[in-house]
């Protein structure tokens, strides 16, 4: 296997998704399955090729600092779970 | 009522033969006899499409008609739309209503169109056949009991049924091509940069376009004159002019030179779809084009793995936004906010999504970065070079757009890497940012096969001028 159940579990808790035993499971034989087939990148010579993160010729697009008209905050928090006048609220944070 | 294109829906309008309202009713009413057996959309908005309708008569009494004003059209349900529902087929967004629209949806509004509902996709535009939809899996229309393609396959299905004049659908890995070729119409996926991702909702930032889905090329085309061009809001949009791009439908294409690349026509490709594509391509000949049968880019085996590790990546980044805390869906049962969030994420994403966001993370992680992220990312640069080099010898590419025609619903929804290889041919594409179309070519056992034209950067014009010379009525 490619990949442990231990480390499933801990990439899920980076990716903070919570996983059952029987999606640890799955996803572990299915994850390790999947890299072993990209194990063909390994083969590939990429002795001085530069990555490329995007394909178009553009770089460092600026704008001027300007204000503009934006959403009003009823707009932005009409799909609010939950809110406190214009604020946000979530369960404890710590605790 | 049978299918109209784009053109023929507009001679009707602009002869005063039909008026939007009443077009819109024929389709709102072909949608409720067909939507029981194809299920293309997630939400149908009937009042919505009757209201732009009346509007869309109002403009052309004024004698302000375009091409596409008071024409009804499907929108997959991944572009924003102000006030009407955008779930992504996922649970997490199933209440979500944008506050604001997409540059496209402005400018298809400016147009004076008709959105007739949103439609049905893999959840996030993660897939190729929409089993991965959240809420339920859309049909073919040639085939009740196949899939239409993924992920747009209900903006596919909605156009191949007739539902909808044209659709929108988006391309990340094939999302657009694939299921236009398993339903038998057109799709067309633009050149990286050239139509606005503003609203677009982000799976895989560097490889996602929204392109059109049409009954022919010239539809296409005359999508792309509304949709494509420069958005400040998309700082990856590229200021191109833009051209007419039915300038060059239908044009002559004696001595063009167009490759054929050999190593499309070898992996588990069907004999059916090989032999329509090579009958296609043969047209091209006789049509005048210069073929090289012999064409070759080495690097495609290695397109797969090298966008499973990119897309994957990418994803994992935008769906942390995923949070149960601004909009969407929320589980409040934790012990703490942590807690709360990935029992959200646990409750809202199905497995594909799960799969991907985990292969990402685990790309991207510490330790193991350089060996996939980054390894990935030159095998990106080396497949982007090898369509550089062809491009020197070639005015386009030609492929067949998947390798199989529409398979069986459940087939292949146990086997994730089987899915992803339905994808093997659209997928280098999106990693060297071309634009590509996928036309029909005529039916393998009563299921339509599709041809691939593969263009240089912004050279949307040439690869419809090509697609138009060979295709065919289904």
């Amino acid at each position: 296997m490619a990949l442990s159940k231990e480390e499933v579990s801990r990439i899920a808790e980076l990716a903070r998704l919570k996983l059952d035993d029987g999606e640890v499971e799955k996803f572990t034989t299915q994850l390790s399955y999947i890299l072993e087939q990209f194990q063909i990148l390994q083969e590939v010579d990429t002795t001085d090729i530069p990555p490329t993160a995007q394909a178009t010729p553009i770089k460092n697009v600026l704008r001027k600092d300007e204000v503009k008209p934006s959403l009003s905050v009823e707009e932005v928090l009409a799909n609010a779970p939950d809110r406190e006048g214009d604020f946000l609220r979530i369960n404890t944070v710590l605790g | 009522m049978e299918k109209l294109s784009i053109s023929q829906a507009h001679q009707l309008l602009k002869n005063k033969e039909v008026s939007s309202v009443e077009l819109t009713q024929a389709y709102l009413e072909k949608i409720e006899s067909l939507e029981p057996s194809i299920k293309a959309f997630v939400t149908i908005t009937p009042e919505v499409a009757l209201k732009q309708a009346a509007r869309a008569d109002e403009m052309i009494a004024r004698g302000d008609i375009k091409p596409l004003t008071g024409i009804p059209v499907a929108i997959k349900d991944l572009i924003s739309t102000k006030g009407i529902r955008t779930t992504c087929s996922s649970k997490m967004l199933f209440n979500y209503i944008p506050p604001y629209d997409a540059t496209v949806m402005e400018r298809l509004y400016g147009s004076g169109v008709v959105v007739v509902g949103k439609t049905n996709m893999d959840e996030f535009a993660m897939g190729s056949s929409t089993e991965n939809s959240a809420f339920f899996t859309t049909h073919n229309p040639y085939d009740l009991e196949r899939v239409p393609g993924g992920s747009s396959g209900g903006s596919a299905a909605a156009v191949a049924a007739g539902e909808a004049v044209y659709a929108l659908g988006s391309d990340t890995g094939g999302s657009i091509r694939q299921p236009a070729s398993f339903c038998g119409v057109v799709g067309l996926k633009p050149t990286y940069g050239r139509v606005s991702r503003y609203g677009l909702v982000a799976f895989a930032s560097s490889l996602d376009q929204i392109g059109p889905m049409t009954q022919d090329t010239l539809d296409a085309a005359l999508v792309m004159n509304a949709i494509a061009g420069y958005d400040e809001r998309d700082a990856t949009s590229v200021p191109e002019p833009v051209p007419d791009y039915t300038s060059l439908i239908g044009k002559d294409i004696k001595g063009m030179r167009i490759g054929a690349p050999k190593e499309y026509f070898e992996r588990g490709i069907e004999s059916g779809v090989e032999r329509l594509v090579r009958k296609a391509i043969s047209k091209l000949e006789q049509l005048g084009a210069v073929v090289d049968w012999d064409a070759s880019l080495p690097h495609t085996d290695c397109a797969l793995a090298c966008y499973y590790i990119i897309a994957p990546s990418e994803a994992s980044a935008n769906l942390s936004r995923y949070d149960g805390v601004k909009y969407g869906l929320s589980v409040r049962v934790g012990e703490n906010v942590l807690e709360d969030m990935a029992l959200t994420r646990q409750v809202g994403f199905g497995d594909e999504v799960k799969r991907r966001i985990m292969l990402g993370t685990y790309a991207l992680s510490a330790g193991y970065y350089d060996a996939w992220y980054l390894k990935a990312q030159k095998v990106r640069t080396i497949i982007r070079r090898e369509f550089d080099e062809a491009f020197k010898k070639y005015d386009v590419l030609v492929t067949p757009t998947s390798p199989t025609v529409a398979f069986k619903i459940g087939e292949k929804a146990s086997d994730p890497y089987q899915m992803y290889l339905s994808d093997i041919y659209t997928l280098p594409v999106n990693i060297a940012g071309l634009p590509a179309i996928s036309i029909p070519v005529g039916l393998e056992k009563g299921l339509p096969v599709g041809l691939q034209v593969i263009g240089k950067p912004f050279n949307e014009g040439t690869v419809l001028k090509v697609a138009s010379a060979c295709e065919t009525k289904n």
